[in-house]
């Protein structure tokens, strides 16, 4: 498990075409790694995130997906990810097929994912139009009880993409908070990259933490403020201001595409980023 | 209402406040159900057990979060938990007493959508989508859903359903196997609505003391049932209202609060 930068990483694993999960709920959401599918213009992408907020609405904006698999996505809090709400009310700026499930669904989606089984199961979308609208959710009757319950397939993404809190040295990870379904999007899918805010020497994670060692990470890069705006617990807060400014700038394609150009395509790496966001914040 | 003191708004979080009781079990949405859940447990219910989606069981934020997962959820919680397990262990467990829901459009059955306005393949407006809300709906013991009523959101058919409520009326909910008892309370800027016995279609059973019954009838996209003898909800007291405003006004400052970018 090599310690590359993210570039690295992104160039080694992630393909054109590619099913790419970028997991975090809410926390540790990891936006430079977005960023970097952006500059080194990925494209065709199946993107799969329970909550496909700000970084999928980068990505769709600027075109990079051909398909989305989520069961939630806007703005938390907010409102509308603007750009994802074009993509499927227009088109624009290409057509985006959606898979789409609830949370419970998406859950069970990649628990079954993580343990190489074909369907995860729920007593779910109860009198709901989601199986209408996505085949893929389907049923079976249990062979103990007859009672009918819902399946979704497995999820096994071509790459699953976290963000956390610090690595060691061999590539060992430790993930704090509010996890999300980060574990089992890891252990779902076929490569693994890992940004982190630290490599330090020592892991030190308090027994039944949230680990993922070194031998299911495909790369970590060593990426500080890496989940900004959304936030990294022990290290900065989610920056609740941006997640309301962003709104503005989504709303208007041409405002969006600014956005992009100066800050994401129009810089090398994050430190980049960082520094041209803090430059034109008043 | 302009000559009340308070804003419809205030009105519908604290008379959603007053139905949490101490100690419930109540997995929050986000928005004005989980502002009526925080005021609940800074005033009547300081027991309650707040679950956020996230995963954060027993969180006792102390302004409230912009997102579903906000860090202050994290911090302020008794246990955090994955978000495969919250939804399998403890809401299909069967852990959860109230659910309490918001939803773009709700119909005479306490079905509800948040996904699309307009037909799903080419929708007028795509709304952000079911989330958490379908497993929420069937497997919580009891639902409250919390939303303003006017004919573009009290509708008679909803264009996608994104929860179930009692489905088709008259037993459906049932017998589609949903463990939880469904819609048990909707407030809305009018009032409150409870289903009838037998049918299971919502009607107007309390009223805010500025509105009628054919205002909100008005405001209902089906021919709205009304309670014969209906109560009159209380207004907002003094300490509702200040606790109410202070939670607002301290959520405000947080949220307005840029972090600072390493340069």
């Amino acid at each position: 498990m090599p310690i590359v930068s993210l570039s690295e990483a992104v160039a080694s694993h992630v393909h054109d075409g590619d099913s790419v999960a970028l997991e975090g709920f809410t926390h540790l959401i990891p936006f430079a790694a977005g960023h970097e599918l952006i500059r080194q213009r990925l494209t065709d992408l199946h993107l799969i995130r329970m909550t496909p907020d700000l970084v999928y609405d980068q990505l769709i904006g600027v075109g990079a997906a051909r398909a989305l698999t989520f069961s939630w996505g806007g703005n938390p809090g907010v409102g509308s990810a603007h750009r994802l709400r074009e993509a499927i009310e227009s088109g624009s700026p290409r057509a985006l097929v959606i898979n789409e499930h609830s949370h419970a669904g998406m859950g069970v989606a990649y628990s079954a994912g993580a343990a190489r089984l074909p369907f995860g199961m729920l007593r779910g979308y109860l009198g709901t139009d989601l199986p209408a609208v996505n085949p893929a959710i389907r049923h079976v009757t249990c062979p103990y009880t007859g009672e009918v319950l819902a399946t979704v397939p497995a999820l096994n993404p071509d790459v699953t993409i976290l963000h956390a809190q610090k690595a060691d040295r061999k590539g060992n990870v430790l993930i704090a908070g509010i996890i999300g379904a980060q574990k089992e999007a890891a252990l779902a899918a076929a490569r693994l990259i890992v940004t982190v805010e630290e490599i330090v020497d020592e892991l030190d994670a308090p027994m039944n933490a949230v680990v993922l060692p070194h031998f299911v990470v495909s790369a970590v890069a060593c990426v500080p403020y890496g989940a900004w705006p959304s936030y990294a617990r022990g290290y900065y807060p989610r920056d609740n201001a941006f997640y309301l400014a962003w709104d503005a700038i989504a709303r208007d394609r041409g405002a969006f595409a600014r956005w992009i150009d100066r800050h994401v395509r129009g810089t090398r790496d994050h430190a980049g980023f960082l520094r041209s966001l803090a430059a034109a914040t008043p | 209402m302009s000559d009340t003191p308070y804003t419809a708004d205030e009105m519908m979080t604290v008379t959603a406040a007053r139905m949490l009781w101490d100690g419930c079990v109540c997995f929050v949405g986000i928005g004005l159900p989980s502002a009526a859940a925080n005021l609940a447990r800074l005033l009547h219910a300081p027991d309650i057990v707040l679950i956020y989606e996230s995963g954060t069981i027993g969180t006792r934020p102390d302004t409230l979060p912009l997102s579903i997962g906000d860090g202050e959820l994290a911090d302020t919680a008794t246990a955090v938990v994955s978000l495969p397990e919250i939804f399998a262990y403890w809401l299909q467990g069967g852990r959860v007493d109230v659910g309490f829901l918001g939803a773009a459009q709700i119909d005479r059955y306490g079905n509800l959508n948040s996904t699309v306005i307009g037909p799903y393949a080419q929708p007028r407006t795509r709304l952000p989508g079911a989330g958490g809300a379908p497993e929420i709906a069937s497997n919580a013991r009891e639902v409250f859903a919390v939303l303003k009523q006017s004919p573009r959101s009290f509708v008679a058919e909803l264009d996608f359903r994104s929860s179930g409520g009692f489905l088709g009326g008259g037993g459906e909910r049932a017998r589609s196997g949903a463990p939880g008892a469904g819609p048990q309370a909707v407030v809305t800027d009018f009032g409150v609505l409870k289903p009838l016995p037998g049918s299971e279609e919502l009607a107007l059973v309390a009223r805010y003391e500025h509105v009628t019954a054919a205002a909100a009838r008005a405001a209902t996209g089906w021919p709205l049932a009304v309670a014969e003898s209906l109560e009159i909800i209380a207004p907002p007291t003094a300490a509702e209202l200040a606790a109410l405003r202070d939670l607002h006004e301290r959520t405000r400052a947080a949220h307005s609060r840029p972090v600072r970018l390493p340069v």
